[in-house]
């Protein structure tokens, strides 16, 4: 079992859940309430350094008593360590849970396809859209267990869903831009854009 | 054959070469309506002509509900002699047409603004599982 367990029972109290070993690696269930506080204090505590988000995912099981988890797969690089954070949310009920966003950015994408697969919702999530599946998409959420394998709508309309879809709206066009992220850009590619060698200025320069 | 050309706008012939999602359902639309006429369109395998094992809710049950197919080539995966044979297939219904004919493909009216090419009553019915996916669970 990894210490971080205890540890984080002795900072955040009734908060941590159970703790668990699996083929190895060490699960731990956190309150939904408490998993931003928790995420912070796993990343910026020196002793825990876990500074790579790996993975955010969710399960649904079977068993309809069971909730559904949505899973953070931690790792330090330094102590080469590995961490698998657990929030149960009621599949029935309220599917939101503080987005890790400002903590890792590279769970953005992440808890964009488990929104999308899931319908969980991340509070605070910059840009919260579907990923997978196209935005006008109207059937649910394709990975919950009562969503039927072939889809909720028959064959034809399907095709005519999919064929009215326009298949540049994928990316919005701020996404596309290179204006947005203007202000962190490195000083030789500033000095690119700025002698107009590819791209547009944002207003404000 | 002639060449292989990767843009639609000098190509002749329009190889789906496997599974097909809903999401580039409206891509190999447009990529098809690019294509100047005359043109043939092949369908490589079970996933493109009926979409095969993904019996699920992002596959296309076989291209020919979005856009006309001439020649099927069956086989998951088809041996190279089989996309050959469709080939030569094609080749000897291409002998047999005439300018002069009336081809319902060249003269394609869509059934509505959105690019449907079958009733929907057609495309359900192909659509129907067969095969091992008779069986398969389907919840709720």
């Amino acid at each position: 079992m990894n210490p971080t367990v205890d540890a984080l029972r002795a900072t955040f109290g009734s908060a941590i859940g159970r703790g668990l070993e699996s083929c190895g690696d060490t699960i731990v269930y956190v309150a939904r309430e408490a998993l931003l506080d928790a995420m912070t204090w796993l990343r910026d505590t020196p002793q825990q350094g876990y500074d790579y988000l790996v993975d955010v995912t969710a399960v649904e099981y079977r068993d309809r008593e069971r909730p559904l988890e949505v899973v953070y797969f931690l790792r330090s690089l330094a102590r080469r360590a590995d961490l698998r954070v657990k929030v149960e949310l009621d599949p029935r009920g309220d599917l939101s849970v503080d987005s890790v966003v400002p903590l890792w950015h590279g769970a953005d994408w992440l808890e964009r396809e488990t929104y999308d697969m899931f319908g969980v919702s991340f509070r605070g999530h910059p840009d919260l859209r579907r990923i997978l599946m196209w935005e006008t998409y109207a059937e649910g959420y394709p990975l919950r267990k009562d969503f039927p394998l072939r889809g909720r709508f028959s064959r034809a309309e399907q095709v005519r869903q999919a064929l009215g879809a326009n298949p540049e709206a994928h990316y919005s066009m701020e996404e596309l831009s290179i204006a947005e992220a203007y202000d962190e850009l490195p000083a030789d590619m500033k000095e690119r854009l700025r002698r107009g060698e590819r791209g547009k200025l944002p207003d404000s320069e | 054959m002639e060449r292989q050309a990767f843009s639609p706008r000098q190509a002749d012939v329009l190889i789906c070469a496997g599974r097909l999602p809903f999401k580039l359902a409206p891509v190999i639309r447009r990529i098809y309506d690019q294509m100047p006429q005359p043109k043939w369109v092949i369908s490589m395998g079970a996933c493109a002509s009926t979409g095969g094992i993904f019996d699920n809710y992002a596959m296309v049950q076989g291209i020919d509900t979005i856009v006309p197919v001439d020649v099927y080539v069956p086989g998951c995966p088809p041996r190279p002699e089989g996309l050959l044979y469709g080939v030569l297939l094609l080749h000897k219904k291409i002998k047999g047409e005439s300018l002069f004919d009336r081809v319902p493909r060249r003269e394609e009216q869509l059934l509505d603004e959105r690019g449907l090419r079958l009733p929907p009553e057609q495309i359900d019915e192909i659509s129907e599982p067969f095969g091992n996916s008779v069986h398969q669970f389907r919840s709720a």
